[in-house]
Parts: C-alpha cells; structure tokens; sequence
C-alpha cells in the first residue's frame, strides 16, 4: 500500500514524515500503538513548536512591555511577532488580535466587554443547539444578569443548522448571534459567511466560536466580517493556556476593559484611569508569553504543511472513517454525510453501550476517543442520547488508526455480547 | 475472562434489578455523574420502624453505574437511614469486585452517593465515609 502524503505549495510530506515530528505518536498505551483520535480535545503538539516554546524559556523569557533590559525587548518582540504571525495567518490586522487564556476565555471577554455594554434588559441573543457551552453559558449568565432573552437556531435531523429558522429568528431582531464554525460534536461546517452576512443584516453582531475550525480551514477574517472570531492553541497543534480573539477594529475601538490590571491602563490616578489603545485594553496582567509563541509556531508549522493539503487528508479519512463505520452494526453515527460541509469529527452511539464503556474498551486498543456529552448537553438533548462517543480527526491520524478503530468497535460488540 | 466487564456486571448493566419508580416512595434523590451527565433517580419505601422496606432507582449510566447501583439495591433491603448514611465505599467496591480506575470511580459511586444523599436528604457528598446524627432531623425527599 502506498504511502498517504500531503501535498501543500510549501511541498510534499508524507504521513510518516509529519507523525515523526510528533514524539508523542510514538507512544504504546497498553502494549499497542497509540491512536490517538481525540483531536477535537486537544491536538498533540509537534517538535518545532515545542523547541520555539523551549527557546523562550532558555534564552528570552521576561516580561513584556515592561522593561528596557535586552531579555524584556526580545521576550516583547517575540510576544509581539507572535501576533502578527497569528494576524496574517487569519487575514487580519496584528490590532485586532487579542491574545486569551482559551476561546473560552475569549467568548466571555465578549459576553463581559461588548454584552455589558450592549445588550440589555428584553434584548434578544440568539445561539444554536449545537454550541459547546462555551459559546452557552457567558451568553446565559449575561442574560440573567441585564434581563435579557435567549433564542435557538434548531438542528436539524441530518445535523445541519435550520438556516430558515435562523432568519426567523434574526427576524426578532438579537443584538447578537454566537455560533459554531464547526460542531465538536456533528463535524458540521456551518455556513458562516451567509450566517454573518444574515445577521448583519439584521443589525445584529456574529460572535463565531472557531475552536474546531481553525486548526482545519483556511481562514480570511477580514473577508468573512465576523465581528468576533476566537479559537485556542492547544486544538491547532499550539500549547494549551493561549486562545485568540479577533474583533473587527470598529467593534473593539468602542469596547470598554474586561479585566483590569497591569498593561490595559494608559494612565492611573486616584481620580481617573484611562485605557490602553487596543489590544493591549483587553490583556491585563502579563500574558501567556511562552504560550503564544508557541502558538504562532503552531500557525507557521500548519501553514508548512500546507492547510489545503492538511484539509483535504482529513477529509478523505474523515469520508473513510464514516464509510467503514456504516458497516458495524448497532451504530448511530451522528452528523451529515461526507461532503464539502463535514469535517473528521465522528460522533457515535452504539445501541446497548454506554459511550463510557465503548471508550473504556478503545482505550485497551490503545485507541483514544473522547466520551460524554462534549460539553454540548443542549445538542445530546436534541440527539436523544446523554453521551456519544467521538473520534476527531488530525493531520498525522491515518487509515491504518481508523481501521483499528473499526476492529475496536467490533470488539466492544464482543464483549457485551452483542453478536 | 474480561475483568472489568465480567459476566456478572454486564448482567446486571442489562437486566438491572429494582429497575423503576416508585410512586409513593418515603425518601428519594436524584442526581449526576458530573464527568459524564449520567443521571440516576432513586427511590426508597420505609417501613413502620424506618427501614428499607423497597427500593428501586431509573436513569441512564454505564455499565459500571448501572452494575454497581442495581447491586447495591439488592443489599438495602431492612437498613435504617442511619445505616444507609454510615455505608462506606468499600461496600460498592466489594459488590463489583473488580479494580476501578480512578476516571471510572464516580461511575461505581454515583448509586451510593444518592442512596446516602435521599437518607439525608441533601446532596452527600462523593467521598462521604458516613456522617454521624440524627437522621430524623434529615429532612425528607427529593429536595
């Protein structure tokens, strides 16, 4: 059998050339190979953006923006380079990149700065059922909070989002629509260029929670007119403790702090504080220096590869991955057939097993999968079920893992005597 | 020989026993498997003196908390509140009978956790080896 590569402009690796450059990958969990089919989670992080992050801490680390010294310049320029690195990776302006702790952290900055300010008692906020509850619950606590309304964009059966409810709903007139790019759970990709487009023109905001999409989809911030866009480092091959947010500059330039404290500031006295020009308004305290290094690391390595390249392996074994599964039986797979708007996240139920035991039994195959409600409780409610299990695609995964995946599943029907 | 799934726990997680409601139950409590949304609802009739005269719980769970509630159901039967507060882990762990990891362990306890937590009355909690008092001054059911 011949060898998958990637083909990219930057040129052509193969498969076993990229997975060498994840250390990890060579690991045996219960005597076996590693699997490892929980990228939706985390993603593993390969040697260049271990050794950028390496260099950080052995030659450079110090504070940023704060001292004169030549440790403090270069720790400031790198922290900086890292965002303009990131910048032109998403088509923006290096200003409208905010560094947060995760896309959790970036969500509620959002829900905290522009909410605060801008959605009151009886405003409508519309999400969708099919949002992790990152992009749930700062909407929820900032509607109990200022008295405001949220609606739902339904699912619907093939696990695509009812655009013709969407509109209804815009129709009520939200301040502001929060959505997935891609489901965690479903491998949806949704539509957001028309979504953003629709909410515009309904006079209300798009807040796009882009944490399974960047590491897969080219993207063009600036082109697709989001108003927020956030995304973490550790699911784009980057470290965990930094995520992204990316706000349009009118949006950001009229939106006060979030959290106070040391950078944010222009000028303190006891009588009045004014506030730092953005980004440096919304990045109190010292930052995740080492961590958004890193992340702009993992950027350049995904764009080394090529993310055409890296996209298109995906969906060829995400395709592959849904083909096989067709034929286990007693397996509910969730999400829409392969196609241009499915990405290799594949939910499953198998009928008689709880998705704990499925993955318990994975694991013993050395394969990793993530079990649970994915931090998606209002979608299992609309799927009927309390947990799935998932299996989430990366660059490095191959062929060879999805069919042990398969032998896996079939044994899990072995050992609850499922015949 | 599966060790973890042995024959008597997927028997169990198939055919749990005291599987139901029970509409006019004296004590009951419902509650989840932070890690998982896994939810059981228990239910439990005293007799005249205070003791577990039925029991049965519903819900949806893994093997494991299937198993180790619809086990620890058939072992009620005649204990008094006090009792059922004072169980410890150990005898969930000594029911299964098999080495629970400490990612599975909340799905072994989640049974025993609600079984104390409708004796009190309140929310016990998940590493409760037994509190001492008067139960009669635990207020009762599913609060």
């Amino acid at each position: 059998m011949a060898t998958a590569s990637v083909t990219s402009p930057a040129g052509s690796r193969s498969i076993d050339e990229i997975r060498a450059e994840f250390p990890i990958l060579e690991r045996r969990v219960n005597g076996q190979p590693l699997a490892y089919l929980d990228n939706g989670a985390t993603a593993q992080t390969p040697l260049q953006v271990l050794e950028a992050m390496d260099r950080y801490w052995t030659e450079h680390n110090a504070n940023v923006h704060r001292g004169v010294h030549t440790l403090s310049e270069e720790a400031t320029n790198l922290y900086e380079g890292a965002r303009a690195t990131i910048a032109r990776h998403l088509g923006a302006n290096p200003r409208d990149v905010i560094f947060t702790r995760n896309v959790t952290g970036a969500l509620n900055l959002v829900a905290h700065a522009w909410g605060r300010a801008n959605v009151g008692e009886g405003d409508r906020i519309l999400l969708t059922e099919m949002e992790h509850h990152s992009n749930i619950v700062p909407w929820y606590l900032l509607a109990k909070e200022v008295g405001a309304e949220l609606d739902w964009v339904p699912v619907d059966d093939e696990g695509r989002l009812d655009i013709a409810a969407l509109e209804g709903a815009l129709e009520r007139g939200p301040k502001l629509i929060a959505v997935a790019h891609i489901s965690n759970v479903l491998g949806t990709v949704n539509p957001i260029a028309d979504i953003v487009r629709l909410a515009h023109d309904a006079g209300a905001i798009a807040v796009v929670d882009g944490a399974q999409a960047a590491p897969k989809l080219p993207l063009d911030l600036a082109a697709l007119g989001a108003d927020f866009y956030g995304f973490t480092g550790h699911k784009l091959y980057g470290p965990t403790g930094v995520g992204v947010l990316y706000g349009r500059s009118e949006v950001l330039e009229a939106m006060p702090p979030y959290e106070g404290g040391g950078s944010m500031i222009r000028k303190v006295t006891k009588e009045r504080i004014t506030w730092a020009d953005v980004p440096a308004r919304f990045e109190a305290g010292t930052p995740p220096i080492a961590e958004a290094i890193g992340l702009a690391a993992a950027v350049e390595w995904l764009e080394g590869v090529g993310l055409a390249a890296a996209h298109a392996h995906e969906a060829e074994l995400g395709a592959y991955a849904l083909e096989r599964l067709a034929d286990v039986p007693g397996l509910r797979v969730f999400g829409p057939p392969a196609g241009d708007d499915r990405v290799g996240i594949v939910s499953l139920e198998m009928k008689g097993v709880h998705a704990h035991d499925v993955s318990e039994i994975l694991d013993r195959h050395a394969i990793a999968v993530r079990a649970g409600h994915h931090c998606a409780q209002v979608l299992m409610d609309r799927l009927g079920v309390a947990a799935t299990t998932r299996a989430s695609l990366a660059v490095y995964n191959t062929r060879e893992e999805i069919d042990r995946l398969i032998d896996a599943l079939h044994d899990v029907r072995r050992v609850f005597e499922l015949g | 020989m599966d060790d973890l799934y042995r024959e008597q726990i997927l028997e169990h997680y198939k055919r749990p026993h005291n599987f139901g409601r029970l509409e006019d139950a004296d004590l009951d409590f419902e509650d989840t498997n932070p890690f998982c949304g896994d939810e059981q609802h228990l239910f439990i009739k005293l007799d005249d003196e205070g003791r577990v005269s039925e029991v049965s719980f519903e819900g949806k769970g893994c093997a494991i908390s299937t198993a180790a509630t619809s086990m620890l159901t058939d072992e009620l039967q005649g204990m008094s509140r006090e009792e059922l507060i004072r169980l410890p882990k150990e005898f969930v762990l000594d029911l299964l009978g098999i080495d629970i990891s400490a990612t599975r362990m909340k799905c072994a306890l989640l049974g025993l956790k609600i079984v104390k937590s409708a004796s009190l009355g309140s929310s016990a909690d998940w590493d409760d080896e037994g509190r001492p008092g008067d139960p009669s001054e635990a207020s009762t059911a599913g609060i």
